[in-house]
Parts: structure tokens; sequence; C-alpha cells
């Protein structure tokens, strides 16, 4: 720290003000450096602004609290700046409300019921039941303490979900990493080994939803060299609540008490943290940026606030997440327009010695503000103590928007709640270049039963069964649809909990992910993730589907990475406007760079769907013999970003598309065939295409099948034999369908591309006959699942 | 509900298999209660109760041996109302950490008395690492075990399992007398087998936790207290079996029923 920068306050503790009032640009900068708050000149002008009004210089326990509200992890300033062009015209003047909320807000869905306002989205359910969904990132503090990163990415995802009064039910995770056997040579210093990671994060992950008891039950692992210097940990959950019981709504006189663990010095500076680049100096520097896991702490917790929800005696919640109680507190005051008084000394520490802006801004796990009604005060307490959980008054809401702190009766902080929520707009240059791939020219394979083989065995395509087994997916004994399907652990769509002791209702939980399209086109990679994520619910049974986004992305001050970032986004309003499908809720997490570059974007979107009588669900595997296989949809040759492609080495050009004009009906098609019966089982293609779709569908049932290519809906008749097997055109389904039903189905799919390409056969041969005719893949179905179990290990 | 018969679920921080199994018994017409161990000591007596059940979790974390906290803690503040229940020939169940519970506070095997020391473990898996999956388990009681009464012999049960310490074992050198007494006393309940009955001896994934002799639950030898690894509440209804999308109608119940209807049975018998 310079010194003549800074200046202690005569206080019995230690308190520093900052000399904005008398500095230069330049040294304004190093005080935003080196307080660790990372603002730039434009937002440090305001500040000064702002305390030049009041006449006096910032504590820094207040720039802390400036420096975590403003940072891109709690504001998402990219997302609601302004974007131009390197010339300066406007791109968009607010990504977030002009492209991800917009089609929410279009579409006026009478069923959504919270979205984009809270901790987490809400639906509605059954009667009065709502459903709660939040997906959140944890992508730098699992790089850099893998197990740790993970698991308290689980914990925050589970508070944002008690964050709107909901019982967690159900979690899911969706990881990215190096290739497993990434040589140690090439890793820049600093960086971990992706194994070392991988195992890590899974044990975290397990770690905490198994002991929650909660059970984890979607997810989907890549693996790709983007990931080397920045790995990808999306944590999501979803929680069920009564909205009768829903309450926001904290008034003047009401008291702020804190429950949970207590607060230490782990997760400091978590928020800007997550907004600055790795480097190497990342281990050591921001170490105490990761937070420490005690999952039984928030299971205490739970137990405790479900209690205090039922018998009705808060008005309002949040979760302690980035930024800790300074951005609780603000935002709990803020949201109902009152202010807040706080005496930071009654916060209960791990142990003494920590600052008031430390105990302020900790990101300590564990950790919920409630806001109690005083008469309430007592009753709230008693519930957190026969949980074994400690809370404490810290303090109470007060008319007006003032945020006062005081510690040992020392006022430390004084802000205006509406300077602190109104930060300058960011403007950030977006351009995107189209990526110069070709499309590869190679011969056709001569054995293409090689190819499938090596394909199943893929990283990205092979059994996840050996993670997915660590983790509980059937505590709750909820679990309709769980994620592997019966003996030979089958890869089902989505997962479906039955929540409701009384109703046959289903919760169906799917996700989508194409982050190689991304290489070629941000915009069809965020469609054709929509589209995978829809069409996963829909061949399970789901509907009425909501969805969320998560975006990981590189650093938004760079112009191309910024400029795929628009794309993705004008795709997201694009397609869930034209699927019906509005967002609820999504997490950004931006700067993901390190010394090998940008992360390789990544968007995933999660669906949640509804299903209405869980008895109705489809499976994957195949059932029976002699039933005809159905090619619901088109195929293109779309291998650019295939899984056929990488394996070859290639990346290719023609991304799958989603061609709206048929997208649409084929999935109304598929609902109404499987609410008549009239499908045995299901599987969406996605990566490897036809291929390994009716591959995982023979292997997870124990029937082989026959198919004819020749009998594929194609868009052109210049397609070969192994553009056919593994092509990723989107919005296809494989459909098991018995055949006396033949017309049946055949009726309902009158409008939509279909054709019966094959069927299943009594014995394990799996045979595929090629445009001529003639046998271009021959196994047995025990080959097949030999190469595709024997890929990843636990 | 059955008037006078009133289960006990207890839980502490980590307890969380709770709701399902309560679910189990109130849907054979029994009231059970989820209470926690502070306000059973607090607010009310065992003896409101005719069963003690110890559901799944990870009770206090399980930061030391899994269920060794929640065993102590159990006998230091229930110790002389526990041996009066058992006298009283209630019935005491441990499912997955209850089951660990159990062999901790040294009420399983319970070869005549309550022994002082654990006298066998539910050590950390073989292969090690956390484990869910289904498992087939063979019904070995010749009648002892209350809880399997509606169970014949020979009969193989399919009920998931989700532990990361369940390898059932005794110490080197009492493991041979040891389990013939289990024999001896018909105290061996349930092993680990295939779908078709075969025994795992041994073998992942069929024995998912290197369980010495394969065994998955074992009863005292009065039969009324009653551990096991897998966990009967999954696999109560027909709709949580692993393959019910396969059968063309799918079962109301599964397997996991019969565990709790033959408890119930004896409770109402009993204690009615």
């Amino acid at each position: 720290m310079t010194a003549y920068l800074y200046k202690k306050r005569s206080v019995p503790f230690e308190l520093i003000e900052a000399n904005l009032l008398e500095v230069n640009d330049e040294q304004m900068l190093q005080i935003s450096k080196e307080t660790g708050i990372v603002l730039n000149l434009e937002e440090m002008k305001r500040v000064r602004e702002y305390f030049s009004k009041l006449g006096r210089n910032p504590t820094d326990i207040e720039l802390q609290t400036i420096g975590q509200t403003w940072s891109e992890h709690c504001f998402h300033k990219t997302f609601k700046g302004d974007i131009v062009t390197p010339k300066g015209e406007s791109i968009v003047a607010n990504m977030f409300r002009e492209y991800i909320a917009k089609s929410t807000e279009e579409l006026s869905l009478p069923w959504c019921r919270s979205v984009f306002e809270d901790n987490a989205g809400i639906v509605d359910f059954e009667n009065d039941y709502a459903i709660a969904a939040k997906v959140e990132t944890h992508n730098h503090p699992s790089a850099i303490e893998p197990f740790g990163g993970a698991a308290t990415g689980v914990g925050g995802v589970i508070r944002d979900v008690l964050g709107v009064w909901a019982d967690p039910i159900a979690c899911t995770d969706v990881l990215c990493f190096g290739p497993l056997d990434y040589d140690y040579e090439n890793l820049p210093q600093g960086t971990k080994h992706p194994k070392y990671l991988f195992r890590g994060v899974v044990a975290g992950i397990g770690h905490y939803g198994n002991n929650m008891g909660i059970p984890t039950v979607n997810g989907t692992i890549r693996f790709d060299d983007g990931y080397v210097g920045n790995i990808v940990v999306y944590c999501g959950c979803v929680g069920i609540l009564p909205m009768k019981t829903f309450v926001q709504n904290t008034k003047p006189g009401d008291i702020a008490v804190l429950a949970g663990g207590r607060t230490g010095r782990d997760g400091i500076h978590g928020v800007t943290f997550a907004s600055a680049e790795l480097t190497k100096e990342s281990e050591e520097v921001s170490r105490p940026a990761v937070q420490i896991a005690n999952p039984i702490e928030e299971e205490k917790l739970k137990r405790a606030i479900i209690e205090i929800r039922d018998q009705r005696l808060a008005s309002a919640i949040t979760d302690l997440g980035g930024g800790g109680l300074s951005c609780a507190t603000g935002e709990m005051a803020h949201r109902s327009q009152c202010g807040i008084h706080i005496e930071l000394e009654k916060v209960p520490l791990k142990y003494p010695g920590m600052s008031p802006w430390e105990i302020y801004i900790s990101e300590s796990q564990e950790r919920m503000l409630l806001s109690v009604p005083k008469k309430n005060l007592q009753s709230v307490l008693d519930i957190f103590e026969g949980e074994e959980v400690e809370a404490s008054p810290v303090g109470r809401f007060t008319k007006g928007n003032i945020l006062e702190v005081y510690y040992h009766e020392h006022a430390v902080a004084h802000l205006d709640l509406d300077f602190l929520y109104s930060p300058p707009r960011v403007r950030r240059v977006a351009e995107w270049k189209k990526p110069m791939h070709k499309d590869p020219s190679f011969a056709e394979p001569q054995d293409l039963t090689r190819e499938l083989l090596q394909l199943l065995s893929s990283p990205n395509v092979s059994s996840r069964e050996s993670v997915i087994r660590v983790y509980d997916h059937e505590v709750k004994g909820n679990t309709v649809l769980k994620p592997l399907q019966g003996r030979f652990a089958g890869p089902n769509d989505s997962a479906i909990i039955k929540p409701l002791n009384k109703s046959w209702k289903g919760i169906v939980i799917s996700c989508g992910m194409n982050p190689t399209y991304g290489r070629i086109d941000p915009y069809w990679m965020a469609a054709s993730a929509i589209d995978e994520a829809i069409r996963n619910n829909i061949a399970v049974g789901g509907r009425r589907i909501a969805l969320l986004d998560n975006f990981t992305w590189g650093s938004p001050e760079r112009p191309d990475r910024l400029g795929g970032l628009v794309r993705a986004c004008k795709a997201c309003y694009d397609f869930a406007k034209a699927y019906g499908t509005p967002f609820i809720s999504g997490k950004d997490s931006l700067y993901n760079e390190s010394p090998l570059g940008s992360v390789t974007p990544t968007l995933l979107i999660t669906a949640i769907g509804i299903i209405p009588d869980v008895r109705k669900a489809v499976s994957v595997d195949l059932k029976g013999p002699n039933n005809l296989l159905y090619l619901v949809g088109k195929t293109y040759p779309e291998l650019g970003g295939s899984e056929y492609y990488r394996m070859k080495g290639f990346v290719g050009r023609t991304v799958p598309n989603v061609k709206m004009n048929q997208a649409r009906n084929i999935m109304n098609s598929v609902t109404k065939a499987i609410d008549a019966r009239l499908v045995k089982s299901c599987h969406d293609l996605s990566e490897g295409g036809l291929a390994a779709a009716v591959a995982e569908m023979a292997l997870a049932g124990g029937y082989g099948i026959e198919l004819f290519l020749e009998k594929v809906l194609r868009s052109t008749d210049s397609m070969r034999n192994d553009y056919i097997l593994f092509s990723e055109s989107n919005s296809r389904f494989l459909v098991e369908v018995m055949e006396k039903r033949q017309e049946d189905f055949e009726a309902l799919m009158k409008n939509v591309d279909h054709a019966v390409i094959g069927k299943t056969r009594r014995n394990t041969r799996f045979l595929v006959y090629g445009l001529d005719g003639k046998v271009v893949v021959d196994a047995s179905i025990d080959e097949l699942r030999e190469a595709w179990r024997s890929t990843l290990e636990g | 509900m059955e008037a006078g018969i009133k289960v006990c679920i207890l839980r502490v921080a980590g307890t969380n298999c709770d709701a399902e199994t309560k679910r189990s018994f109130e849907d054979l017409g029994v009231k059970a209660e989820i209470l926690h161990l502070s306000r059973l000591v607090k607010e009310k007596s065992l003896f409101d109760y005719s069963a003690l059940v110890f559901p799944g979790g990870f009770s206090y974390g399980d930061y030391v041996r899994a269920g060794a906290i929640l065993a102590k803690r159990t006998l230091a503040k229930l110790g002389s109302d526990m041996k009066e229940f058992i006298e009283e020939e209630r019935l005491i169940l441990g499912i997955c950490n209850g089951f660990q519970v159990l062999v901790e506070a040294g009420l399983l095997p319970r070869f005549s008395r309550v022994s002082e020391h654990p006298e066998a473990s539910l050590a950390t898996n073989i292969p090690i690492g956390y484990h869910c999956n289904w498992a087939h388990i063979k019904h070995e009681n010749s009648g002892r075990c209350i809880f399997t009464q509606k169970i014949p012999k020979g009969k193989t049960l399919e009920i998931p399992v989700a532990h990361a310490e369940g390898r059932f074992i005794f110490s080197k050198e009492t493991e041979t007398d040891y389990l013939e007494k289990l024999y001896e006393n018909d105290q061996l309940v349930f092993r680990y087998c295939d779908e078709n009955g075969e025994y795992a001896n041994g073998k992942y994934p069929i024995n998912p936790n290197g369980a010495f002799h394969d065994i998955a639950g074992i009863c005292d030898d009065t039969g009324r207290i009653f551990g096991l690894m897998p966990h009967p509440e999954r696999a109560y209804y027909g709709w949580q079996l692993p393959n019910w999308t396969r059968k063309e109608k799918i079962p109301k119940y599964s397997d996991g029923k019969l565990i709790f209807q033959s408890m119930v049975e004896y409770l109402k018998k009993n204690f009615t």
C-alpha cells in the first residue's frame, strides 16, 4: 500500500480512509488496485464525485462495498452496458434486457411467477406449489482449489434456491475440463492438470450434494483443449415451494438476522477475483478468495429456514453469496425501498482480529440473511436454536435509503443506496469476425464399425457412469427417471423428479451445451444449445419448458470475445421466443482468461419442464424386438463442430442450424405421441448424431437393431454414409414404436419429417446398411457397450 | 392411522433420509414422527414410541467414523432409556447411516448383550469412494429377524445402496467365530447377490462395498434390532424401480415395502 494515499482514522480498531479527494487519476487507479476493488477510472471518478459532494473521503469499508456491488460478478455490467462497434455505432444498449429478458417479457406467460428478480427463477408447478431454479458458475475458485471451489459452488446455488424460500430437491452439474491425457509439459505455470481438477471437482460436488441429501440428477461433462487454462463448473439447483409462503417484503423496523456459519477470512474478494483473469500468481494471490465448504451447516440452515417459511415468521430472505454481507444487506434493503442500519460487532466471527471491511465483504459459506418483524424475532431465533444453528440480529431496516454500518458504536460506512445501485454504465466494443474454417475433405472411411466404436469411446460421448455413481441421485426417493437407465446404465435424456406425494406430476430437468459449434458461430451454438435442452426434455415427456442461461466467456474488454457473446445472446432471444420457452434465470461468468487465452466460450442452457403424469415418462433403452425405429426430423450435412470431425482432427464450417419452421412442430408431435403412449423409447440426436443415439438406445436396452441409411430423410442426395451417421443436425429424435401402432404414430407425425429407418432385433447384432444396401456397421451391442463404458475412470 | 403405534424417526444435523422413511410408514397407516434428538431429550420420551428408526444421511457430517458421533450421543443422552426400550421388546431399525450408528453403539451384532466397544465395523468401501447404485440382496434369515417376517428365506430383493462406508467387517481375529455366531443365532439377514440370487463372493459391483461374506444387513440376537446398508425407503413404490419403464404395468410397490410391512405387523400385534 502506498502510504500517502491513505490515512488511518483515530478509532480503537483499524479503519483506513482513502484520500480520494486529493489524488490524481493515476493515483486513484492505484487505490483501486491496491485495495483489490478493481474499479476502472470512470467508476472511480463516480465514487470521487459522490464523496466530493459529501466533502469527505471514503473509508475502506465504503470503498469495498462499492467495489463488490459494482463488480461484474454482482452487477453484470457488461450485460447491462452499451455495446458498440469499433466505429462507435451502437449494437445493443442492454444485452440483458434486449436479448435475455425480452423474450420472457414478450411471451408474457402466466405460469412465470418470478423471473430474473430474485436469487432464482420461479414457475408454477401444481396447485399452489411452484418450482424454483437457479444455475451458478464457479469457474475461478474451482481452477484454484477444485474440491472446495466445486463444493461451495453447489452450496451457493442451493442457498440461491433457499433464498426464494424453496426447499431444494435436486441438483445438476455441468463441467468442462481440458483433456485428461493433456501433456504436463505443455501446462502453463500455475495451471493445474485437468485430471487433478476433474477428480477434485467431481469429489467436491458429490461431497456437498450427498451430505445435504439432495440428489444430483442431471449434467454433462465436456473435454476440450479450450478448458485447460480455465475450467467450467456449473452447479444448478431446483427447489419447490408453496407460493402462499413466498414473501420478500421487508418493512422499516424489521430486524436483520444473520444465520448459519461464522464469518471468517475465507472468501475475501471472491467477486473481484471472479471478475479478473487467471494468472500464474492466482494461486497465491487469490487463495483466500476460495471458501471452505460445510454442507452439514447448510443442511441445518435449510431445516430451520423451511420451518420459518412454513410458520411465516420472516418478511424476506436472501443468501450471502458474492460480496457477502455487503451485497446481501444492500440488496435486501434496496429491494424493499428501505434503508438499513448494521452493527458489525454483532456478526459472529470464526476468530478475532478481522477489520470491519473484512467482516462486511467476507464470503464465508453457509450464511443467510432474513428480515424479521420484531414480534417474530424470538420465535425465529428459537427455531434456529432448535436446529443448532447460530443466528444473530445484526441490524435493523430503516426508513429512507441509507446504508449505515457501525462497528462498536463508530460509524464506519454511510452510503446512499440509490448511488450504490446506479454505477456508471460501461461501454464496450464488440466485433465478431466469421472464423476462416473450411469443411474438410477426406475419403469416406472403409470401416465405419471402427469409426463408431472410436466415437463411442471418445471422451465427449462415452459413459459418465463412473462420475454419476459417486453422486447420490436417489436420495429423497423421488427420482422417477434416473440419470442412468436400468441395468446397463443407459444415458437418459433428462431426469424426472416427482416432488409431491399426492400428485403424479413431475419436474423434468435437462440441459444443452455445444461449445465446439461456437468456434464456428456462437449464434448457432446458442440456438443448438436451446434446441438440445428442449429436445432432451421433450424426449422423456417434458413440456411447458422454462430455460436458464449460463455464459462462460473470455474478457468482455476484448472486442472479439464480446462480439461472439453478442451473437450468442441474440440467438437466445430469437429461439426462446420462437419456441415459447422463456428464460427465467441466468448467470454469466466473464473474464475466463488464462495464459493460454480465452476459455472456449460456453453457453449452458438448462431446461425445466413438467410432465403431467410421471408414469408416462419415456426412457432411452430399447424395449423389445421387432419394433420400428423412426427418425423424426431431417438430416442435413451439418458436421461443423461435430464429434466426428473432432475425431478426425477438424472443426469444419457447416455448423448445425435450427430450422424453426419444422422444429416446433417436431417437438409438439413427439409430445403428442408420448401422451398417446405410442413411444416405447426415445432419444434425442446430439453429439455423435444418429450413430451414437441408436447405439446408446441399443446398448441400454439389450436389443440389437438393423438400420437402413437410404431410409433416412436427408436434405440432399449427395450425403455419404458417414455423414448420415454422424451429422449433428438439430431437432431430431429416434423413436421406438411397436409395429401395431404404426398407423397411429404416423397420423400424429403427418406434419413433420419422419421415416421408419430400421427395426429392433431379437438378438444383439447391431447392423447398419449403407446407401448401396451393403452392411457398413456390424457389431454386437456388447462391443458397443464395452467401447462406450471403458473411457472415463472415476 | 393405526391407533397406539407411533414410530420415532430420529434425526440430528446431517440426517437426510427422514422424509421418505416417514412416508413409507405412513403409507402403511402408521403414525411416524420425525424428531430431532435434542427435542426428544427435552420435550418427549422414547416410550411414546414403539419403534425407533435411525434413517440414512451423514449424521454430524460423519467427520469421524460414519455413525460414531451419533452413536455416542445417543448412548449419552438416552442410554438407560434405550436399554429399557430394548427390554420392552420395542423395535430399532437402522438404515445406511443408521446401521453404522447401531454398529458403533454396540447394538449390533449384540451377541446376547450390548457390547461396550463396536464388535464390527462399516468400513470404507472397496473400491474406495461413494457409490450409488441398485443392488440385489438375498434374504438369509430363518425367522429370528422381526423385520423380514414377510420375506421368504432365499428371496432376492432389489434395493439401492448409496454410501462410502458400507463394508461390513469383523476384526480378523474374530471374523470366523463371529460369522459362525451370526449363523448360529440366526442373525444374518441379507447378503449381496446378483439378480439370479447367486452370492457376490466379494465381486464388485454385485457386492458394492467389499463387505465380508457379502453381508448387507444383520439383526441382534433378539431379532428386534436390525440394520442394513441398502435403502428400503427408496424401493418402496414401483415407480422408484430402476427399470419400471420396461414394464407393461408399473407395480404399485416394490421390495422395500416388505421390511416396513413386517415391522408394522409386529408392532400392531404387540403394541395395540
